[in-house]
């Protein structure tokens, strides 16, 4: 009796029931986790007289909410907007928190351990805090409704220059000092030597600047009053108030919003994955 | 850059410095431009933000000096009381049910080979979402039957209609679910990233000793977890303490909610600022906010440093 049980064990415990328990319990929680983006893009694709029809595939897809609301022209602007500040910001913060991680890293002087505590204090104060002393900012300068408006209280973050610190402090000073004896400025050092070195430190910043700014929604709904200027989620925010309950419309608005990124992360799935635990772990 | 200028302009004096000498100048080059954005973007703010709540300042009249009077004026205002028991029932839900679920589906997905990448990328999706975007999702699912997805399902299993969004009771909760939504699939990465780093031979070492599954994960897993831990706690803690765009947005016929009950402090002090103009008050709330996450981040250090 006991020498029979023991038989079929073996092949049993090759099989795991737990882990294929386990399996499909995790895949159903992961289809559950995507169901309102599956809706929302369904719903983006029926017209009106289907959208009380909540059938995930829809029965006639259509891409007419697509052309609709493309052509009236303000999304392709809200669109361009959120692109050309995420990007601006994204490229700023991978020049400056970069250079300034690496000063940090690996210069030798008086003052670098304050300036090193100062920049890091500044994790310490909430953006909304700053945010009316920013808004005073803006408009005396006239920055309120312009790009530089919405960009500049992010051209620098302390978060990158303490992650490319963290980098920098790994690669070895020989490196470095062989090029100082080939005769290289140490501008040319730090941008030819050291930065490739850190490459995934640097996508991974690049990841996490460029879908903050692009999901951002406090400060650009402060700084801009024209609709021109909106980003795609202050301007969707306006959008949706305007549509009241046409939800086929707001649901293509925020796929419209939403795709942009989400195709991005099926192209470089590894290294946003592998970016968001490096600057987890180190940040 | 302008290092170079300084070089070319003054040849001799440059070849004249030594190695060292050379190095801090070219160091304080590097650091001109952020040395100068952080002392106007950063600290320059910072201490206007608590001089400003301080005054009166509002869009009619210069701002003139008043005290404490903002803070007294807060103490005073039933509002606040109910903001502040809002923003921490963010947290105090948001917290810890975010942190459990993300940790039962990484603890799992690390064993898991099949698909796993596949599946990682489905929890992960959400939080690569636009939040303004999804709370209007979320808005949709909430709505009353023909068109509310929730309330649809409810009612083919025959289970009563819930008002969601229009109820003071439901309202809070149903804007926390998309935002603890949005951050699980982080959550998730983070975790696993996590156990990866426990090395193989603490789990080995406890198999043969005897140990449980159940006991591995209590006695090793957790234990030496508590870093990812803290890091995520503290987090997800200012995250939630500073939701804004998914209140705003689900709502926004009547940000707050129905009798303000889903406002959180970010939402009074957008109003505050923006809607009646009351900038001297809406700093001394801004400074107010400041400290609670001061005092959550101080706490956890502690608690960190305890280990």
């Amino acid at each position: 009796m006991a020498a029979a049980q023991s038989l079929p064990a073996l092949p049993m415990s090759k099989v795991k029931p737990g882990r294929v328990v386990a399996w499909t319990l995790l895949f159903i929680g992961g289809v559950i986790m995507v169901t309102p983006l599956l809706f929302m893009l369904s719903t983006s694709l029926k017209d009106a007289s289907q959208v009380y029809d909540l059938r995930i595939v829809p029965a006639a897809p259509t891409l007419e909410n697509y052309w609709q609301i493309l052509g009236d022209g303000r999304f392709l602007r809200w669109l361009a907007n959120s692109t050309i500040v995420a990007l601006s910001v994204t490229v700023s913060n991978v020049f400056f928190d970069s250079l300034v991680g690496y000063t940090l890293a690996k210069f030798r002087f008086r003052g670098r351990y304050i300036v090193f505590v100062a920049i890091l204090s500044t994790l310490m104060i909430p953006t909304e805090m700053l945010v009316l002393p920013w808004y005073l900012m803006a408009s005396q300068f006239g920055w309120l409704d312009s790009y530089w408006g919405i960009m500049f209280p992010g051209m620098m973050t302390a978060f990158g220059t303490f992650l490319m610190k963290q980098f920098f402090e790994g690669v070895p000073d020989d490196f470095l000092e062989a090029a100082r004896i080939d005769g290289l400025n140490e501008f040319t050092i730090w941008w030819k030597i050291a930065l490739p070195l850190v490459t995934p430190a640097l996508s991974a910043l690049a990841i996490f600047t460029f879908l903050g700014n692009w999901t951002a929604f406090f400060w650009p709904l402060i700084v801009t009053t024209s609709a021109e200027l909106y980003t795609l989620p202050v301007g969707l925010s306006s959008f949706a108030v305007e549509q009241s309950i046409q939800w086929e419309k707001i649901m293509t608005g925020a796929s419209i919003a939403t795709l942009p990124t989400l195709i991005i992360f099926l192209f470089l799935q590894r290294y946003i994955v592998r970016g968001v635990m490096l600057a987890g772990l180190k940040g | 850059m302008s290092a170079t200028g300084t070089e070319a302009a003054a040849g001799g004096l440059w070849s004249r410095l030594s190695l060292s000498q050379k190095q801090v100048l070219w160091a304080w080059a590097f650091l001109a431009v952020p040395v100068l954005f952080y002392t106007v973007i950063r600290f320059w703010p910072t201490v206007q933000a608590f001089y400003l709540s301080a005054t009166d300042w509002n869009v009619m009249r210069p701002a003139s000096y008043v005290g404490f009077e903002n803070y007294r004026r807060l103490w005073s205002d039933p509002l606040f009381w109910q903001v502040f028991r809002n923003t921490f029932a963010y947290l105090l839900l948001g917290t810890p049910i975010s942190l459990l679920l993300s940790f039962v589906v990484a603890y799992y997905l690390d064993r898991v080979r099949f698909m796993h990448s596949f599946i990682r990328a489905l929890y992960f999706l959400p939080f690569l979402t636009t939040a303004a975007a999804m709370a209007w999702v979320w808005r949709w699912f909430y709505q009353p039957v023909p068109i509310g997805v929730i309330n649809d399902i409810l009612a083919t299993f025959g289970l009563p209609q819930q008002p969601f969004l229009r109820s003071t009771t439901q309202a809070l909760p149903a804007v926390l679910a998309p935002a603890i939504w949005a951050g699980l699939g982080f959550q998730i990465i983070i975790f696993l990233a996590g156990l990866r780093a426990i090395p193989s031979t603490y789990y080995e070492a406890a198999r043969i000793d005897g140990l449980s599954e159940g006991a591995i994960l209590r006695k090793i897993t957790i234990p030496l977890l508590k870093p990812t831990l803290v890091f995520l706690v503290v987090f997800s803690s200012i995250g939630f303490l500073r939701i804004f765009d998914q209140v705003y947005n689900i709502n926004s016929n009547d940000p707050g909610g129905p009798l303000n009950s889903t406002k959180p402090l970010v939402l009074m002090i957008y109003q505050t600022a923006f809607s009646s103009y009351e900038m001297g008050y809406a700093a001394a709330q801004t400074v107010v906010l400041f400290l609670i996450l001061l005092v959550i981040s101080l706490v956890q250090l502690r608690i960190m440093r305890d280990r």
